[in-house]
């Protein structure tokens, strides 16, 4: 009896001692492509400044805004970390939670590579390739068919004759959007390929739809997990050809060699002068009505996009950011708290 | 006439039947030979890829710290001291490093500055910033520290990086291999027992080799006090009363079969209940142990009740009316003979319950605990209420991260964790051993 008188009491302790205490740190939540980046940033951030180091959690760009979208206030998160625009529908349920003023920050651009291993043959690719190496219908001689083609000297006569094997990002990653609009659509377009869809489907968006359904033959394998688990799977499967982030490749130097996109080789400046083909902005979102009540939030923000962090020299750059042209732009936008439209 | 048998000449029937029973036998010693070989290449991997982590290199350097960067105004103070971040003490340590290789006479081919500053860890200046606003006395002197160098460096003392993969590799160059040979013939670089892997916070991906599990484990501690405080009163209160003095009736026996139900219940499940429950609509914070460990109760009750329920059955009828018989109130044969004697097997049940829960990861998911946290929590009871990680979640984040030196972090981390689950496993069987009693 005794220990259960003494356990509710430690329990109605603990509560009042919880009710009393406010939040100091910064709670941060959202993709995990944007991960490392904050990680980094809040580890400097803690170092530097007089403030905790903010909690950083991913778990997705979609879970990460509708958390934030929850409402305001300090038992919600204050930053959302995305590596896609926030949607009108997650706007609009933001407002209906009372979120009405959101602070957008473009911290720069992720690059989205092409890498095989480091060992196997070395790849030229153009978005046709793509196109016609993974759709699940293809046309050939202006007939649409089930795609034929085993081997990449098929597609195109240019590249090794090696089996078709990609790794690609599975439908839960905001990377497959950007691998589906800036590669696959791309190449459906350039190889004439969507006007036969068009004209077969009946409308555009059916002939879309067409382009971006993967064949099924287990040749384009959906990866759910993140990079390392592309990674595992290239080195176990040497024809694979795996797509990863720029940061990622960045780190396995060792381990993977990178194809080139349309005769551009992806680094930190093809990407910045948009030559690379395939990359996307990443945010982070910031809760306005939550500066006033998390010490340090604003100082976070904007230590976040300063030169010294996100900067084309800065520690953000070195880990494969592709630091943006208009940081400075940026960098007042959030000095002076500006809202996005 | 019938063939002859004998005892001493098994006829055919036996033959089967003994050669039946080899068979068995040989399966089951294959069933076994299977699991070993399993949980054999699970260990070897796992000590393979994770016992580096244990061992760490350090750089022993002299750092001179110039008062004209350190402190401008040289009047000491630490509001104006404070303005020069981490990227100025890189620069002093990166002149520090340049000196002492002159003074020492060490020259290296190919050696650039960029090698230099980038060969300790990004960790250093932020050792040193600390030491310094700590005893900002020391501005104008020379002090020396041992420091952390760099993840690939370091991973070339453990075979992870060679000067093949340092040629195809930016992050290295096989200069700076050459400048960390130099230093090791001069005694100035060694490989000691890596203590920061217990103690040190989880670190950023550029900075592998300071990343350690000293958040995770007291996060982990916590939320089993809180598991423990909870679980043990009520589990404990919900067996006794269940078996010893609920009514069978219609009423009990739905208790009964949801508590068995609830046992099976994935472990997600209490995630968002406690997501729902405890963040949304009690308001306790994020991330933090006491949130954990309430979901963790939730989920290991059921876990404890079974097990303590099974105990008080295996204690005898005579005991209890024995001690009626004598005189006693059914509340005194329960709490002085019954609840004493199935101690022991609620005791194992706890523990074995408490294990379990100390390896759960999913039902941290949603409540913000799989994070990264830096800040060590505060002292209880503050501290139950700071964010925090577990072990397992610290695991599963390492296993995420693109830098390969930490697949050798998160290894050494189900090291740990598993020398944690060994542990508790080995004192409920201890309790089980000393105090079993049969009847």
């Amino acid at each position: 009896m005794k220990t259960v008188k003494l356990a509710t009491s430690v329990l109605a302790l603990a509560a009042v001692a919880g009710a009393a205490q406010a939040r100091d740190q910064i709670q941060i939540a959202g993709s995990s492509t944007v991960l490392p980046y904050a990680t980094i940033v809040a580890e400097a951030f803690g170092e530097n400044f007089d403030f905790p180091t903010p909690v950083v959690e991913s778990g997705g760009s979609s879970a990460g805004l509708k958390k934030f979208c929850e409402g305001v206030g300090e038992n919600t998160i204050d930053i959302a970390n995305a590596s896609r625009a926030i949607k009108e529908s997650e706007v609009a349920a933001c407002a209906e939670n009372g979120v009405t003023e959101i602070i957008e920050v473009r911290i720069g651009y992720d690059g989205i590579v092409f890498a095989s291993d480091i060992n196997g043959n070395g790849f030229e690719f153009t978005p046709e390739d793509w196109y016609k190496a993974l759709a699940a219908e293809v046309v050939v001689d202006g007939e649409v068919v089930a795609n034929p083609y085993t081997k990449w000297s098929e597609v195109n006569p240019a590249l090794p004759e090696q089996e078709i094997m990609a790794f690609i990002p599975g439908t839960k990653h905001g990377t497959r959007e950007v691998f589906e609009e800036k590669v696959i659509i791309a190449g459906c377009e350039a190889t004439g390929a969507m006007e036969v869809l068009t004209a077969a489907k009946g409308d555009e968006d059916a002939a879309e739809k067409a382009c971006i359904t993967l064949r099924s033959d287990n040749r384009a394998v959906d990866i759910d997990g993140d990079y390392t688990e592309t990674l595992a799977r290239i080195s176990s499967n040497k024809d694979g050809i795996g797509v990863f982030g720029l940061a990622f490749f960045e780190n396995n130097t060792d381990k993977l060699q990178v194809a080139t996109m349309s005769g551009v080789t992806p680094s930190v400046e093809t990407i910045a002068s948009g030559d690379y083909p395939v990359s996307r902005p990443l945010f982070f979102y910031v809760k306005k009505a939550n500066i006033e009540l998390i010490p340090g939030l604003k100082d976070y923000a904007e230590f976040f996009v300063s030169d010294d962090m996100a900067g084309p020299d800065g520690p953000l750059a070195e880990y494969g950011l592709v630091s943006d042209p208009e940081l400075a732009a940026t960098q007042e936008a959030v000095a002076g708290e500006e809202l996005m439209n | 006439m019938t063939a002859k048998t004998s005892l001493l000449t098994p006829d055919a029937r036996t033959k089967r039947r003994n050669a039946a029973e080899a068979r068995f036998r040989l399966y089951g010693l294959i069933a076994v030979a299977v699991a070993v070989i399993a949980l054999a290449g699970l260990l070897v991997s796992i000590f393979g890829n994770g016992s580096s982590a244990f061992r760490q290199t350090t750089l022993h350097l002299e750092i001179p710290l110039p008062e004209d960067k350190l402190d401008k105004s040289g009047t000491r103070d630490l509001e104006v001291m404070k303005k020069v971040t981490t990227i100025g003490y890189a620069k002093v340590l990166a002149n520090a490093l340049e000196a002492q290789l002159d003074a020492q006479g060490i020259s290296v081919e190919g050696l650039k500055s960029k090698d230099i500053s980038k060969f300790l860890s990004e960790e250093a200046p932020a050792t040193l910033r600390n030491q310094v606003l700590e005893d900002p006395s020391l501005v104008g002197q020379k002090i020396t520290l041992e420091l952390l160098v760099g993840g690939r460096i370091d991973g070339y003392y453990k075979g992870r990086v060679t000067r093949e993969t340092a040629l195809l590799d930016k992050n290295v160059s096989t200069a700076q291999l050459d400048l960390a040979d130099a230093l090791k013939e001069m005694g100035l670089l060694h490989t000691s027992f890596n203590w920061g892997f217990v103690t040190a916070p989880d670190a950023s991906e550029k900075r592998p080799e300071a990343a350690g599990l000293g958040v995770a484990i007291i996060g982990s501690f916590y939320m089993m006090i809180v598991v423990l405080a909870l679980a043990l009163p009520i589990g404990v209160a919900t067996a006794v009363y269940l078996e010893e003095f609920a009514p069978k009736n219609r009423f009990t026996d739905i208790i009964e079969v949801n508590i068995s139900n609830l046992a099976a219940v994935p472990s997600i499940v209490f995630g968002i209940l406690g997501l729902a429950a405890f963040i949304n609509f009690a308001g306790l914070p994020q991330s933090a142990p006491i949130v954990g460990g309430l979901v963790l109760t939730l989920m290991t009750l059921p876990r404890i009740i079974i097990p303590a329920r099974a105990a008080l059955k295996a204690v005898p009828p005579s005991i209890r009316a024995a001690a009626l018989g004598v005189g006693a109130s059914k509340m005194q044969s329960v709490f002085h003979h019954v609840l004493p004697l199935a101690a022991p097997g609620i005791l194992t049940g706890m523990i074995i319950g408490l294990a379990q829960a100390l390896g759960e990861t999913a039902p941290l998911l949603l409540i913000g605990m799989v994070a990264f946290v830096r800040d060590y929590p505060g002292a209880p009871m503050e501290g139950f209420f700071d964010p925090a990680t577990a072990l397992p979640v610290q695991i599963y984040n390492w296993t995420q991260r693109a830098d390969p030196a930490f697949v050798e972090r998160a290894s050494g981390a189900i090291i740990v964790l598993l020398i944690f689950l060994l542990a508790m496993n080995a004192v409920a069987i201890l309790l089980r051993r000393k105090f079993e009693r049969r009847w």
